[in-house]
């Protein structure tokens, strides 16, 4: 069984599924995240907090997910530069898309923001006079809101964060498309409806995501 | 008309190769691209220079040998054609035309505009036929095939193996050509009974010459000269996910 998963056609099978874990994961984030319009981010926390034998189940899956996404994607793309190792002197693409062609660097950047992501909200290391840690709301949690609200507030790191989920946006758009393509999961009649759906996702991920940066930038959303 | 060529030209496999300059004069738009390279090595001939080494074979656009990248597009710019069944209409006086072989590293450049694409060979060895005994010709709807797969199979029965989809993709993968063979066999009751030795056999070959993995950028489908889809890759992923059934 392993033997067929070392195949050329069992890693993207292996890409496409760890990839749908992935893509499960940043909907329910964005869906998590969405508690801020409503004052709930600091109780939507806390509970994240209390379930926490289950949040650390869960953050070990994630983390073994992505390391393998990310090793396969990297040798996937090593074999395929071997494979064209001349390019020609004139290249016409017809149906590769920016997307497609970049897997590989928009894979690598989201890689890297979600690094920062990570030092910046969940050790908060990076800004740790608005760590949550060292404020505690009036009930006594760890205040995520002003954390969230005054890092937002900063133009760089808010830019930082929208440019961040246009890149995730870029590497979804051909992500989604593909790894339905990999799973055999497509026709003549799906192939373009999976494609536009992808494409919808895509938006509606990047616009669920940048929405709390912009809408705290703009003061619609106050800590 | 007359055109400017920029050829590549490789002496052999261990020659690293690369465009020459060449003048295309009074070219007729009736001509096929094959007979305007004939035309102009007849000039190179005369002058005492080396003809450009082109392959072709039927020129009726079956045969899929004439492997040549033509302004960045294999097969050139009419879409579902091959290059002797593109015709020199498609191109207008004064033009530059950039002509190159197929580049993959499982099709080594022989010289010029010649690959060698015996990987392909390969890869039908490796499954690409049933070897049940089928007897004499069967009677005609002795065994019933439904229309929807015969049309499948026969769909997937045009790929000529030409290799442009390898000569188009990024990573040099064969997929598109593996995957109409798959299908081609896996959807008819003959070769149902080898589908699963046939799928893994074939995926491994692929590795094996030297062919990239499948990115799902859809380039193959675009300059595939007899149209194949790449809904027969989703079909390949399924027969290969079939055979992990045990």
């Amino acid at each position: 069984m392993f033997k067929e998963f070392k195949t050329t056609v069992g890693k993207k099978l292996i890409m496409a599924l760890t990839g749908h874990l992935l893509i499960i994961f940043v909907i329910a984030h964005v869906i998590g995240n969405s508690t801020i319009y409503f004052g709930g981010l600091n109780s939507y926390a806390q509970h994240l907090h209390d379930l926490a034998p289950l949040v650390w189940t869960f953050r070990s899956v994630m983390l073994i997910t992505l390391l393998i996404h990310l090793l396969l994607g990297i040798q996937l793309t090593l074999e395929n530069r071997a494979s064209k190792p001349d390019t020609y002197a004139v290249k016409k693409s017809l149906r590769a898309t920016t997307a497609s062609r970049n897997m590989i660097w928009t894979g690598a950047l989201t890689g890297g923001f979600l690094l920062y992501h990570l030092l910046h909200f969940t050790f908060q290391v990076t800004n740790p006079d608005i760590s949550a840690r060292a404020n505690l709301d009036s009930l006594g949690r760890p205040d995520v809101m002003v954390m969230v609200v005054s890092s937002f507030q900063n133009i760089i790191i808010s830019l930082v964060y929208i440019v961040s989920m246009a890149v995730v946006a870029l590497h979804l758009v051909h992500g989604i498309q593909s790894s339905f393509q990999s799973l055999g999961l497509n026709n003549n009649k799906t192939l373009g409806i999976i494609q536009k759906a992808g494409l919808i996702v895509s938006i509606i991920l990047f616009a669920g995501y940048a929405l709390i940066p912009l809408s705290i930038l703009v003061g619609m959303v106050k800590g | 008309m007359n055109l400017t060529l920029f050829v590549w030209r490789q002496k052999g496999p261990e020659d690293p190769g690369r465009l020459k300059q060449l003048e295309a004069r009074d070219i007729s738009p009736d001509m096929s691209f094959l007979e305007m390279l004939d035309l102009v090595n007849e000039d190179l001939i005369k002058q005492g220079r080396d003809p450009i080494v082109f392959d072709h074979d039927c020129r009726e656009g079956i045969c899929g040998t004439c492997s040549q990248v033509i302004n960045g597009v294999p097969h050139g710019p009419e879409e579902r054609t091959t290059v002797c069944q593109l015709h020199m209409r498609n191109f207008k006086d004064g033009d530059t035309i950039y002509i190159e072989p197929w580049k993959a590293k499982a099709f080594p450049v022989i010289k010029d505009l010649i690959v060698d694409r015996n990987a392909f060979e390969h890869i039908i060895q490796s499954g690409g036929y049933i070897s049940a005994h089928t007897g004499g010709v069967p009677d005609a709807n002795a065994i019933l095939i439904a229309k929807h797969d015969a049309d499948t199979a026969m769909d997937a029965a045009e790929c000529i193996g030409c290799g442009a989809c390898v000569a188009a993709c990024p990573n040099g993968s064969a997929m598109l050509f593996a995957a109409a063979k798959v299908t081609q066999f896996a959807v008819l009751p003959q070769g149902a009974v080898e589908a699963k030795k046939r799928v893994n056999s074939m995926i491994s070959s692929m590795k094996k010459e030297g062919f990239g993995n499948c990115s799902n950028h859809y380039e193959c489908q675009a300059v595939c000269p007899k149209g194949i889809k790449v809904s027969f890759i989703a079909k390949l992923n399924r027969e290969f996910i079939a055979s992990l059934k045990t």
